[in-house]
């Protein structure tokens, strides 16, 4: 194998410095039958990274559910899962992380990181046409946090606005656990018919490889390795040069070249150049066609003066695609590529030897098995012991904490804690609009949005699509962290329970899942044993909801020198709603309807009462510990049918499920979240009575998580029906209350809280605001 | 070789064109870098306008010829009238 | 009525405005690519929201000096109705076919909301069928929609009676408040002279249907078909 004059030499500190052991390098060795060069020591090492081979979480990923009969495409198989939405539609979705990037430049890592999802899903042959995203950052008095936040959410609204996707839902926290290492999970969901499935595989002997985008450069050079390495500030300032920059109008009109190009049957295999670009592209195609590929380097365009080969197969440039064409028709594609004023380039060919074979203007520069790279990166099954931390978690008790003294101003702070506080700020810089297909707009327990005739690609010779009535797809994004963190196992099947509430809520079923595993370092035993049971609750969560795990995203080395982050299994979950009459909102809607409680009030199994781990707990008494409330799979599954079926029967006004904040922050969100225009909202006050509920504490009562509970609003006239129908189907049910007046009060056995809803509003509403406004 | 030799040699004409907003146009990027300059310590500063700097590279020429287009360019691309100045130099 | 919806690298919002054309009110609606030379045989041009050219340069500058764009001129200078929605907005201004230009939100960020809009004149083809009195409630979604225009065309604007929209309060206030992007004299949309172009930043198209929260839009393009159908001498294309 050729060596150009500049490659250092393979020693084992380069071999430790690009994140392979010793044993892994033997490996490599022999799957070569000799040593690597440098430029092919540079591909094991981004394929065989975390990020790419998912190589510390393969064997916990095969504990997911991942088949149900509307699975056309499931997790592992291609760039992104595909459903069934019936009338011969389906959807591609998939959740991916951006993290260490957006840690060092916030906008453009996180604009990437959205341009990087948003490929995986047209590469599948699918129009993209919603995003969400979920963002974790430190305590926003932090100035540094400030600029972080400010940063990402202004990058996020740069890519999808200019591209012109809505992001219509998403979550953040603020939690000091994320100060040194913020999340940024991006996800994108696409529409496509199921004929229009396109694969990323390198078919058919001799067939031309394309590559279209804008010219490499030494962008996001091995980003991929980046990512699976703790963040220290030296790493940070060493790896500004890693962070890529995104070009979100490129990436439209490569969509919809691409997307033109795929309705002409002349492709046979596209995918994208995401991480570890060129090498990652090529590999993966030609081992899932059991082919091989050929490129020639010299043919690959390029901005940089003197690239090396190690540079242009690693380099992170983005909005490219690799495009594997059908002999023959070749000035098919370019035709298209020269309407949209795209840079193409042929770079190579599709052999039978099954390796991917890399040439620089002739002269050979690597030459590796495609499917060991791709496929069989080594598996570890790391070490797992339950964290010293646990013992005093489950040993916490609420004797020392006493009871709230002022609940009213408790549910203000509350409200006005920036985790549960109004979200505005973020989502009015996204276009949540665009297309015309947003029915619920951000600010309701789940998103939903309509499925029509121009969200489908392009079909062959200007075919129109057989027509179908309108879709209703409901999306949600939710994993409570600091649960996971005190009890991984019950916080992942929580993190799925309560999307799939949000679901219910908004009266849709679940179809599907995809997660973002957020952890640190798998090598720690304490940290991979939160890994291993959170995945553990997360899969059991799915089975019980019907919603298989479509695909999703690792990312590890989560930590800095401050410490690990709290584990944060994100999931984000995709439902079907049969009917825009059955689509819910949160807030409630006319003076005089009665307002009900599904679900227990308090878990009477529960010694903390629905306090452990809870934000009234870790704001108003500064203690982030306790075991969790629990859940129980079968009875949150039963209320949420029970939910769906009295919203099919008409009956339910609006649905708002109980989470951080408890009981008094559904009702008071339910009062204030109806935002009609610019400085204008419609608020409803309530008067609530929990009078007749037994609780020894009124902060539990109150303020704490218990799950399994929803707050619904029904006309006045089928009150007594409702509780009839829902106590039939074994969901406890009690009015509590009518909406009513201005102000929210509600009254317990000992303290009342009593407030104008207007002024609540203000604490919610405004509140990040004013954090931000502060330099 | 020849060519290569004759970009070593030759003089490459550029323009330079800085673009502003107008007085009258409400400038809040000024204003914020402003604001920032002041939190920052910087004392004395009484007014930032953020505006557009661009580079022209042309071949070699009459540069009289080349103030004619270039003054065309921005009067109709390169700057908005309604809301924009601009100036330039070819050297 | 035949419209022409067009189409830049980065319009995204053309679907949008050919879905309420064809599908909500019944009309022929087609895509224009920008490459074209000639408009066809049309009633109407409709200019769509989005980021033509990526917005490089100032937003709608490149835009403006597409090959259809001279078609366009020539289809408004016979008398031709056009209307630029945000993106649309700013290649007309570019384009010198409207008065004004817009620059970036006095918030240095991008909105998106729904806002009040309160018609200052029903005296157009885009605002005929507007109620009386009713304000329309409305989306925006723009990072440069702030309308500037020097003091001058302001006063021709208000004499020639050629402001059409203006951002208000709940209540018809046309308050700062109510102002989300900092235009003077809080201006949403404006008339040329000859009263057949009109340009607005709102997008009227995202709320036309009920079940998209607002259907208080549709009325523009309903004034606008309307107003095509009375023409004197009026020949359907």
């Amino acid at each position: 194998m050729a060596t150009t004059l500049q490659d250092p030499p393979i020693t084992p500190e380069l071999i430790q410095k690009h994140g392979l052991t010793p044993d892994e390098y033997g490996r490599i060795k022999g799957i070569l039958g000799r040593d690597p060069n440098y430029t092919e020591l540079g591909i094991f090492s981004v394929m065989w990274s975390e990020h790419c081979s998912y190589k510390n979480t393969r064997l916990l990923l095969k504990g997911f559910p991942t088949k149900s009969e509307k699975i056309l495409v499931g997790a592992g198989e291609e760039n992104a899962g595909i459903i069934d939405i019936g009338d011969g539609l389906a959807i591609a979705f998939k959740i991916e992380s951006h993290n260490h990037p957006s840690a060092v430049e916030p906008f453009q890592g996180a604009a990437t990181g959205v341009g990087g999802i948003i490929r995986d899903i047209f590469t599948m042959g699918a129009r993209p046409v919603a995003a969400l995203n979920s963002l974790r950052f430190g305590e926003l008095t932090n100035p540094e946090v400030r600029r972080l936040f400010a940063g990402v959410v202004s990058g996020i609204a740069h890519y999808g606005n200019c591209f012109g996707i809505p992001t219509l839902c998403g979550e953040v926290y603020f939690d000091k656990t994320y100060e040194g290492n913020p999340l940024v999970n991006a996800f994108c969901l696409g529409v496509l018919r199921h004929e229009q499935i396109a694969r990323g595989a390198a078919k058919g002997i001799g067939n031309p490889v394309f590559y279209v985008g804008p010219a490499t450069g030494r962008d996001g050079l091995a980003g991929a390795a980046f990512a699976s390495q703790d963040l220290t500030e030296e790493s940070a300032e060493q790896q500004r040069g890693a962070v890529q920059v995104g070009d979100p109008f490129m990436e439209k009109l490569v969509m919809e070249a691409c997307l033109e190009l795929l309705a002409t049957g002349a492709v046979a295999g596209i995918q994208d150049m995401g991480a570890a670009g060129l090498t990652c592209s090529t590999c993966e195609t030609a081992a899932r066609a059991n082919t091989g590929i050929e490129i020639d380097l010299a043919k690959v365009p390029q901005r940089a003066p003197n690239m090396t080969p190690y540079e242009i197969m690693l380099s992170e440039s983005q909005e490219r695609m690799l495009i594997i064409v059908k002999r023959g028709r070749e000035a098919e594609v370019q035709k298209i590529f020269d309407k949209w004023d795209l840079p193409w380039a042929e770079i190579g060919f599709v052999t039978d030897t099954g390796r991917m074979v890399v040439k620089n203007n002739g002269s050979g520069v690597a030459d590796i098995p495609a499917k060991n790279l791709a496929d069989e990166a080594p598996i570890y099954q790391r070490e797992s012991r339950e964290p010293a931390y646990m013992k005093a978690v489950r040993e916490f008790t609420l004797n020392g904490i006493t009871d709230t003294t002022d609940p009213t101003a408790d549910l203000s702070q509350l409200l006005a804690w920036p985790t549960i506080a109004s979200k505005n700020w973020v989502y009015r810089q996204y276009d949540y609009l665009v297309r015309d297909n947003t029915i619920v707009p951000p600010g309701s327990d789940a998103a939903v949005l309509r499925i029509k005739e121009d969200s489908l690609p392009p079909l062959p010779n200007g075919q129109k699509a057989p027509a179908f009535a309108e879709k209703f797809i409901a999306l949600s994004v939710d994993c409570n962290a600091v649960y996971v963190y005190l009890d991984p196992y019950e916080g992942g099947k929580i993190a799925v329970a309560e999307c799939a509430r949000n679901l219910a809520c908004s009266g849709a079923t679940p179809l599907g899942t995809t997660d973002n595993l957020n952890f640190a370092n798998p090598h720690n035993p304490e940290l991979f044993y939160q890994l291993r049971k959170s995945v553990e609750g997360l899969a059991e969560g799915c089975r019980a909801f019907n919603a298989p795990v479509t695909g999703g995203n690792v990312s590890l080395y989560n930590q800095s020198p401050a410490g690990p982050i709290d584990p944060t299994p994100t999931v984000a979950m995709v439902g079907l709603i049969e009917k825009s009459e059955h689509i819910t909102t949160q807030w409630f809607k006319a003076e005089g309807d009665v307002i009900i409680l599904l679900g227990d009030a308090i878990d009477a199994d529960d010694p903390l009462q629905g306090l452990g781990g809870s934000a009234y707990l870790q704001l108003i008494r500064g203690e982030k510990t306790g075991l969790p409330p629990r859940v129980d799979l079968v009875k949150e599954k039963n209320l949420h049918d029970t939910l769906r079926n009295l919203i099919r029967a008409g009956l339910v006004k609006s649905a708002h499920d109980c989470s951080e904040g408890g009981l008094a922050v559904a009702l008071a969100e339910s009062c204030i979240s109806n935002h009609r225009a610019r400085g204008t909202d419609t608020l409803f006050g309530a008067n609530i009575d929990l009078t007749s509920i037994n609780s020894s504490r009124i902060d539990a009562l109150l303020f704490g998580e218990t799950q399994s509970r929803i707050v619904i609003s029904v006309a006045p006239s089928n009150g007594d029906k409702v509780i009839a129908q829902a106590k039939t189907s074994g969901v406890p049910a009690v009015q509590i209350g009518e909406v009513a007046g201005s102000r929210l009060s509600i009254k317990t056995k000992m303290m009342s809280i009593d407030a104008p809803v207007e002024e609540l509003h203000d604490q919610w509403w405004n509140s990040i605001g004013r954090a931000m406004a502060s330099t | 070789m020849i060519g290569w030799r004759f970009g070593c040699y030759a003089t490459q004409v550029k323009a330079k064109i800085t673009v502003t907003p107008k007085k009258a146009v409400l400038d809040p990027q000024g204003k914020t870098v402003q604001d920032a300059l002041a939190h920052m310590g910087y004392k004395g500063v009484e007014a930032v306008h953020v505006g557009k700097y661009l580079e022209i590279e042309l071949q070699d020429g009459d540069k009289a010829a080349y103030q004619k287009q270039i003054d065309d360019a921005c009067h109709k691309l390169l700057s908005n009238p309604v809301i924009e100045d601009y100036h330039f130099t070819i050297e | 009525m035949n419209f022409a919806v067009l189409q830049f690298p980065g319009t995204n919002r053309e679907q949008d405005a050919v879905h309420i054309l064809k599908n909500v009110l019944g009309h022929s609606a087609n895509l224009v690519w920008h490459k074209q030379e000639s408009l066809g045989n049309v009633d109407a041009v409709i200019v769509p929201g989005g980021f033509s050219y990526g917005d490089y340069l100032r937003t709608g500058a490149v835009a403006r000096f597409s090959p259809i764009m001279q078609d366009v001129q020539r289809f408004a200078a016979s008398g031709g109705h056009v209307l630029g929605i945000c993106n649309g907005f700013q290649i007309l201004c570019e384009a010198g076919l409207l008065p004004g230009a817009l620059v970036r939100n006095k918030s240095l960020q991008f909105r998106c909301e729904h806002v009040f809009l309160k018609t200052a004149t029903r005296n157009s083809p885009f605002t005929a069928k507007i109620p009386e009195g009713t304000l329309m409630r409305v989306p925006i979604a723009h990072g440069e929609g702030c309308y500037f225009a020097d003091e001058k065309t302001l006063n021709d604007l208000k004499v020639k009676d050629q402001i059409l929209w203006q951002y208000s309060d709940a209540k018809g206030g046309l308050t700062e408040t109510a102002n989300p992007n900092g235009s003077l004299w809080n201006i949403a949309g404006v008339l040329n002279e000859s009263r057949n172009v009109a340009g607005l930043m709102p997008h009227p198209e995202n709320a036309s249907e009920p079940l998209l929260g607002s259907a208080d839009g549709r009325a523009v393009f309903e004034s606008l078909v309307h107003s095509l159908a009375n023409r004197a001498n009026f020949q359907p294309a």
